[in-house]
């Protein structure tokens, strides 16, 4: 990626196209199982009356609900729960990923960064709005039936509809860009004071401060994004699956 | 393109992360978030009936403290015409047992005068015949003795003295 980091990248098959990031591929993975055992531990004793992490876990399933209550019908709305708890915990946790700390390997090709946020990768950040945007039609299909599907291109009146389909194209890429872009600028920033910090025991001391302040503010920045991520996936689901517009 | 996403366009990546991420929303729902709403929406509905069978309770409760209240007003009607029936009753039995009581004096008073009567009516009659059998016999002495008036006069007077010791 460009002046900061070099991608350690494989071809699978030796096909051209099938390129991985394998720092990205391990990131990824990270951030899955993390969200996966938290989740996986925090529902082992499910009861009636609640206690402990089951009352977090309600709380984060209400906190969701509430989001999707503000977007859409709740008779359409029931499906996205799961959908919105992953997003918004998967997001949320790859952006605190590369809070506290970055590994980093050197190379003779130059620093490979194994350990950082993924989503400070453009790649995948377009990738996961371009799978909400693909599941906003796959559900509008759904639910709607394709004649109400394909009869919403035209609404209110016909000639929006070549508006329509550049809005799923601008949609995708303001969605993945938003975050990357956010979760991009607290990597670079949060690189430039560690590297400032490491050049003299001075500049140590003076990096000290405002790097803790970029990490407080990283963790507001991931926190809210994963929060916009999630509700901006709801109003585009809400407007291909709601009947009322 | 080359400055947003390096060298090397690693769609790989893309691919990835999105079956990865599908294959998580699939595991969460199977194993974590799926049993918790099972739970959340199983405690709605139980909240949800108790409410309802609150509701329920507090309307039969409602309605038999009704039943209960039209019961009592009824028993206290009942009681206030019970005691009401039966104070006329005794007031009627006492007008009766004192007619009746009247009545048998009346009667009786009734029957002793013509008792009574009866009795100065006989005694009359018997007085009647005495007086006339005395007649008889005083004139009969008087007849008989042939006495001057004053020994006449003695004589009724004897007489009358033995019939006033006879009656």
């Amino acid at each position: 990626m460009g002046d900061y980091y070099t991608d350690p990248v494989v071809y699978l098959f030796g096909i051209e196209w099938l390129a991985f990031n394998l720092a990205n591929i391990f990131m990824v993975t990270v951030s899955l199982t993390i969200v996966f055992f938290v989740l996986f531990f925090m529902s082992r004793t499910i009861k009636m009356y609640p206690s402990g992490a089951q009352n977090a876990l309600e709380y984060l399933i209400q906190f969701i609900k509430n989001i999707i209550s503000s977007a859409m019908d709740w008779k359409q709305g029931q499906h996205f729960v799961v959908l919105g708890v992953t997003i918004i915990l998967y997001v949320f946790v790859s952006n605190m990923a590369g809070i506290p700390f970055e590994f980093a390997q050197w190379t003779d090709e130059g620093k490979i960064v194994w350990w950082k946020s993924p989503t400070a990768d453009p790649m995948l950040t377009l990738s996961l709005a371009a799978m909400v945007i693909l599941m906003t039609h796959y559900y509008g299909l759904k639910l709607k039936g394709p004649k109400e599907y394909g009869k919403d291109y035209f609404r209110p009146v016909f000639f929006l509809f070549p508006f329509k389909i550049i809005e799923d194209f601008s949609n995708t890429i303001t969605l993945g860009m938003r975050l990357y872009g956010n979760v991009y600028a607290k990597e670079v920033l949060m690189v430039m004071l560690v590297g400032l910090g490491t050049t003299s025991v001075l500049w140590g001391i003076g990096a000290f401060v405002p790097m803790v302040v970029w990490q407080v503010f990283g963790t507001f920045i991931g926190a809210l994004q994963a929060f916009i991520f999630c509700m901006l996936t709801m109003v585009y689901m809400s407007h291909k699956v709601s009947e009322d517009h | 393109m080359e400055a947003l996403f390096g060298e090397t366009f690693t769609f790989g990546d893309a691919i990835f992360q999105i079956l990865g991420f599908l294959v998580l929303m699939w595991l969460l729902k199977r194993y974590a978030l799926g049993p918790v709403m099972d739970m959340m929406e199983k405690r709605e509905n139980h909240i949800a009936e108790q409410i309802s069978s609150a509701e329920k309770n507090r309307q039969d409760a409602e309605k038999y403290l009704e039943e209960q209240r039209e019961a009592i007003q009824q028993a206290r009607l009942e009681a206030k015409e019970i005691v009401e029936n039966t104070r006329r009753m005794s007031e009627q039995q006492a007008e009766e047992l004192k007619a009746e009581a009247k009545r048998e004096a009346d009667r009786r008073i009734e029957a002793a005068i013509a008792q009574i009567n009866q009795e100065k009516e006989q005694a009359i009659s018997a007085l009647r015949e005495q007086v006339s059998t005395l007649s008889i016999l005083v004139a009969s002495k008087v007849i008989e003795r042939e006495l001057d008036e004053q020994e006449q006069e003695k004589l009724i007077q004897e007489t009358l003295k033995e019939v006033g010791e006879e009656l």
